[in-house]
């Protein structure tokens, strides 16, 4: 099997603890999240040369920039860095903050060149400016073109629109998958926007204090985070505490004590039956039982409670149900807004809910403690339940 | 009106300012973005001449600048002349006198602009001097042009130092801060109120030409 275009294994203990591990295919996009100071940015400058890790390699198309003998500097790795900021040439237009990166080509072919990658970046007619003249959004733009005018063997964008206000974030994530099926290049960005991360990337690669976690397609992270560390990380709102009661293989499924219920769970043989288990389970796998029309989907895994909360929250409500009236069995909900309507959902009131056997999720156990406070709606899933 | 100690006066500014420059660019730059051990030192030797008698230090430099000295005699040796009382002496002496004149406003010019500008003009395959001649030298000149400028207006007016190092002689170490000192005790006030009055235009007009260079430069950040 070839090697992917970029190889990346990083790790020090100081100044910034590391310990790195992920690959980046060509034309592939892989984020990078992770809390504050948890040294996205860090593995960034890494790659691009402007940092130095202790000890560690990247490898971009069968090139080493570092090893234990070898340290590339940046102007000979040939990757485009997007700063948060830009850092655009404050004093250059932005034709010529473009043609700065552009010294290879022969000077007559210059202006051409940077035109053609102003285009490309929807910011035609506007070359002459100067960065401060352009908007947040036309000055990333810039910077994008400039960090593209190298023919860089790799894409870095740390926070690319983080700078920005809501309206043209949205503009240039769309405007980035559409650039992105133009380039051939292994695209690495920084962001610790989840949503962001599960919009445009193939790969999420979690980070904490400096080390790799858990990487995967986005959907599959934050729907099977490998513990309850991870778990957090990606917002996994409702996880609790159970306890393996038996395998059942001929049904395909492993059975988990929580609280007085026994719920079906997709086979896990992995943990040992009797063993405490951590398990967790997105809120668009919790489906609400309607009052006026039961239906036979109710007999999977259901559990009832009182609504403890209930928020609206855009076109959905962010409902929190006390499983049997208990205040350590709180569960979080996301439910149409229409739909609690119709159910007459409001504080107080009584519900039952199915939890969905295929999206209950086992982790190995490991104790945490409740989480006051979590902001409502602020999940990576935002998908209805309930119908 | 001394013409030949003011033409020696604008000789040893201009001179002291433009060899300063190159010099003060590479130091402050070193102490803007290098972290180094002996930092703190560096700094402070280069601001000591603000707060240094110019006596103590006209004092040491004729040290150092006699004849007899290692200094004295190396100089002798290549140039035949001597250090002390000669206008390559003074020189000497007014560079090493203005280095905080220059060197500071040059650094604070340099540490103004980001450190991921410089990055990115890494990143855009520049090398080290092209990022100094093409990013750098473009965002920090007004901090260049004001240590010209001060250093220009401060070696017009220096007095102790060059009563020190230079002594009096004509065209050679009087200068004109010098002349007006003479004419007075001279009782020349006619001659010395002419000179005085000179050299306080100048010096407005190049302290109000940096004050204006620091309101533009502010203006476009």
């Amino acid at each position: 099997m070839t090697e992917p275009a970029l190889v990346v294994r990083l790790e020090q203990a100081a100044p910034i603890p590391l310990k790195v591990a992920f690959d980046c295919a060509a034309g592939e996009l892989v984020a990078l999240v992770g809390p504050s100071g948890s040294g996205k940015s860090t593995i960034l400058r890494a790659i691009a040369g402007l940092v130095k890790p202790m000890s560690g390699e990247v490898r971009c198309n069968g090139e080493t920039w570092q090893d234990a003998s070898r340290f590339v500097p940046p102007q000979a790795r040939h990757a485009g860095l997007v700063f948060q900021h830009y850092a655009l040439f404050p004093h250059m237009s932005a034709r010529r903050n473009v043609e700065a990166a552009l010294g290879t080509v022969p000077r007559a072919a210059r202006r051409d060149r940077a035109l053609e990658l102003l285009d490309l970046v929807n910011l035609g007619g506007l070359e002459d400016r100067l960065p401060h003249a352009l908007s947040g959004g036309q000055q990333q733009r810039v910077a994008v073109a400039r960090a593209l005018a190298r023919d860089p063997q790799v894409l870095l964008l740390d926070e690319p629109f983080s700078a920005v206000d809501q309206v043209t974030r949205r503009k240039l994530q769309r405007e980035l998958a559409q650039l992105r099926r133009r380039l051939r290049m292994p695209i690495v960005f920084v962001t610790h926007d989840l949503e962001e991360a599960a919009m445009l990337a193939d790969r999420m690669v979690v980070l904490q204090a400096g080390e790799t976690l858990q990487a995967g397609p986005p959907f599959e992270l934050i729907a099977r985070p490998r513990d309850v560390q991870v778990a957090r990380l990606v917002d996994f709102r409702n996880l609790f505490h159970g306890e393996i009661v038996a395998h059942r293989p001929d049904a395909g499924h492993t059975l988990v004590r929580w609280l007085d219920f026994t719920l079906e769970a997709p086979l896990r043989t992995e943990f040992d039956a009797g063993g405490p288990i951590s398990w967790g389970i997105l809120p668009a796998h919790c489906i609400l039982h309607r009052r006026d029309r039961p239906s036979r989907g109710e007999r999977e895994n259901p559990v009832t409670g009182v609504i403890d909360e209930f928020v609206p929250f855009g076109e959905n409500a962010a409902v929190t149900m006390r499983v049997d009236g208990r205040a350590d069995a709180e569960l979080q909900l996301s439910i149409p807004l229409h739909v609690a309507n119709r159910n007459s959902l409001a504080q107080g009131a009584e519900i039952s809910v199915t939890l969905l056997r295929e999206g209950i999720h086992l982790m190995p156990f490991q104790a945490f403690e409740r989480r006051a406070g979590i902001p409502r709606g602020a999940g990576v899933d935002r998908r209805p339940a309930g119908e | 009106m001394d013409w030949t100690a003011l033409w020696l006066s604008l000789k040893l500014a201009v001179a002291t300012a433009t060899l300063l420059l190159p010099l003060s660019i590479l130091l402050a730059r070193e102490l803007a973005w290098r972290r180094f051990a002996g930092k703190a030192a560096v700094e402070a030797l280069v601001a000591l001449p603000l707060v240094l008698p110019p006596t103590v230090l006209g004092y040491y430099l004729l040290v150092v600048f006699a004849p007899q000295s290692a200094l004295g005699q190396a100089f002798a040796a290549i140039t035949g002349g001597t250090l002390a009382f000669s206008f390559a002496g003074l020189l000497v002496a007014s560079i090493i006198f203005n280095l905080p004149f220059a060197v500071q406003p040059v650094q604070r010019a340099f540490e103004s602009v980001p450190g991921q500008v410089r990055e990115a003009a890494w990143l855009c395959g520049m090398s080290g001097w092209r990022t100094l001649w093409q990013v750098e030298l473009p965002l920090a000149w007004p901090g260049l042009l004001s240590a010209f400028v001060l250093t220009f207006a401060h070696t017009l007016g220096e007095f102790g130092v060059v009563l020190m190092v230079g002594g009096n002689i004509p065209g050679e170490t009087k200068t004109i801060a010098i002349a007006i000192y003479d004419r007075v005790q001279a009782l020349d006030d006619s001659a010395a109120g002419a000179m005085s009055a000179l050299l306080l235009g100048i010096s407005f007009v190049s302290i109000a030409l940096i004050y204006t260079l620091d309101r533009s430069r502010r203006r476009h950040d």
